[in-house]
């Protein structure tokens, strides 16, 4: 006789992609990167909807513009910049590892063990690093300059 | 002749050093709605594992308590569990260096769960499965009636035999971030094994994979996480694998990609004398 078993889910589902558990940067880095293009692709059906206002004539593209012309929406497009800046450096570092450089050769596993992961973490660093450069000097131009 | 004996278990070995909370995920098909967690106070000795720990409830406190243990010697991958917030065999870690008052164990994330801690893993297999980790070559008749050995030099093999060492644990599935929202995607278990294959001399099945490996639930469903490989606790690294995987697509593309070198037969040694200071291999028992 075939018993009916009753499995619980326990998919993680989006939670998983930031609250899964306490693993390496490079895990968290992935759910930001999604998380800001995702940001970007919404920035960019704004802007399409924006810009098309100017089929309306000059006072329509006026109107829609001074709509965007508050501290809010300033620190909206500041954020548009800090996840472009991110989303395209964190993408470089992809590109490269995606396609296997930079992660080293495949060799016989000895404990404690060095993966690709801990191989590629210097390139890593070095495009989080530059990306903050950048986040720093394009708020200061943003707000103070 | 010298004896060996067993090293004598020193009295301090078994004292109790301190005793941890076991925060457990229960949860029974038959009368819970939801998993709830459940305290037990266990005492702790030196060489101790989250496993032997386990055991101990069992045996001491609650029967009724359900995971999955086989060898306790990290080899047989049956002891998977979420252990305080990462996927870990619960053999292969040692009570005292989880340097914790509470430990909180889980069932791994991303299977279903049977009972208590025991996850079902019929849909990991089933990957594993579907990308035929096996060898495949053109030669039926060699494979089934060998004639000889497969040439195989040994910096070949070392350009697969990190990916041989998989256990089929399945730590690597719940840690994955796109498992978790993609029930079809193949896994870095399943990747990493057909990577394994196609990289070996010996197999000609590349072709064969390569409808699985290339869908849109395929290697490039993978954006380097690398979660999978800190948690695998063989060393296989499966994320160096699967953008290894890439690597030979986008270059086969290009039309740069290395060639496998092809193994050819060493035929079976015809003059065969026997070392008599060697016993005899045991009778077949699969004829």
């Amino acid at each position: 006789m075939k018993v009916e078993v009753k499995h619980r889910k326990n998919k993680l589902g989006i939670i998983g992609w930031i609250g899964g558990g306490r693993f390496g940067a490079e895990r968290y880095a992935y759910a930001l990167h999604r998380l800001t293009g995702l940001g970007i692709l919404a920035y960019f059906l704004l802007h399409i909807f924006v810009t098309g206002s100017r089929i309306g004539g000059q006072q329509s593209w006026q109107n829609a513009v001074a709509n965007f012309e508050t501290p809010i929406f300033k620190f909206g497009e500041f954020l548009v910049f800090l996840a472009f800046a991110y989303h395209a450096l964190n993408g470089l570092r992809l590109i490269i590892t995606e396609l296997g450089f930079m992660l080293g050769k495949a060799q016989r596993p000895v404990f404690p063990y060095v993966t690709s992961v801990h191989r590629q973490r210097p390139l890593f660093i070095g495009v989080m690093i530059v990306a903050a450069i950048i986040i720093i000097f394009g708020g200061a131009d943003f707000y103070f300059i | 002749m010298s004896e060996t004996s067993a090293p004598e278990v020193q009295s301090s070995d078994l004292k109790v050093i301190k005793n941890v909370t076991f925060e457990i995920l229960r949860y029974s098909p038959e009368k819970d709605e939801a998993p709830k967690a459940q305290k037990f106070q266990v005492p702790v000795i030196k060489g101790m594992t989250v496993l032997d720990g386990l055991l101990w409830i069992k045996e001491n406190l609650d029967a009724s308590l359900a995971y999955r243990s086989s060898c306790r010697m990290g080899v047989c991958g049956s002891c998977g569990m979420f252990i305080n917030g990462l996927p870990r065999l619960a053999c292969n870690n040692q009570i005292i260096h989880l340097d914790a008052d509470t430990i909180t164990i889980k069932p791994l994330p991303n299977y279903n769960i049977i009972r208590d801690l025991v996850p079902d893993l019929e849909g990991f297999f089933d990957k594993h499965e579907s990308i035929q980790p096996y060898m495949i070559r053109e030669q039926v008749e060699e494979l089934n009636n060998p004639t000889g050995e497969f040439f195989q030099s040994p910096d070949e093999l070392v350009d697969y035999i990190q990916f041989a060492y998989c256990i089929k644990c399945g730590l690597c599935l719940s840690a994955c971030p796109t498992v978790a929202t993609d029930d079809n995607f193949i896994g870095p278990q399943a990747l990493a094994q057909a990577y394994r294959y196609n990289v070996d001399s010996r197999d000609e099945g590349a072709k064969e994979r390569e409808e699985e490996l290339y869908s849109s639930h395929g290697v490039w469903r993978c954006h380097f996480a690398g979660a999978c490989s800190d948690v695998c606790p063989k060393g296989v690294d499966p994320a160096f694998a699967i953008q290894l995987l890439k690597q030979n697509m986008f270059m086969q593309k290009l039309h740069v990609h290395k060639h496998k070198s092809a193994t050819h037969i060493i035929p079976w040694a015809t003059e065969h004398v026997p070392n008599e200071k060697i016993p005899q291999a045991p009778e077949r028992t699969v004829k």
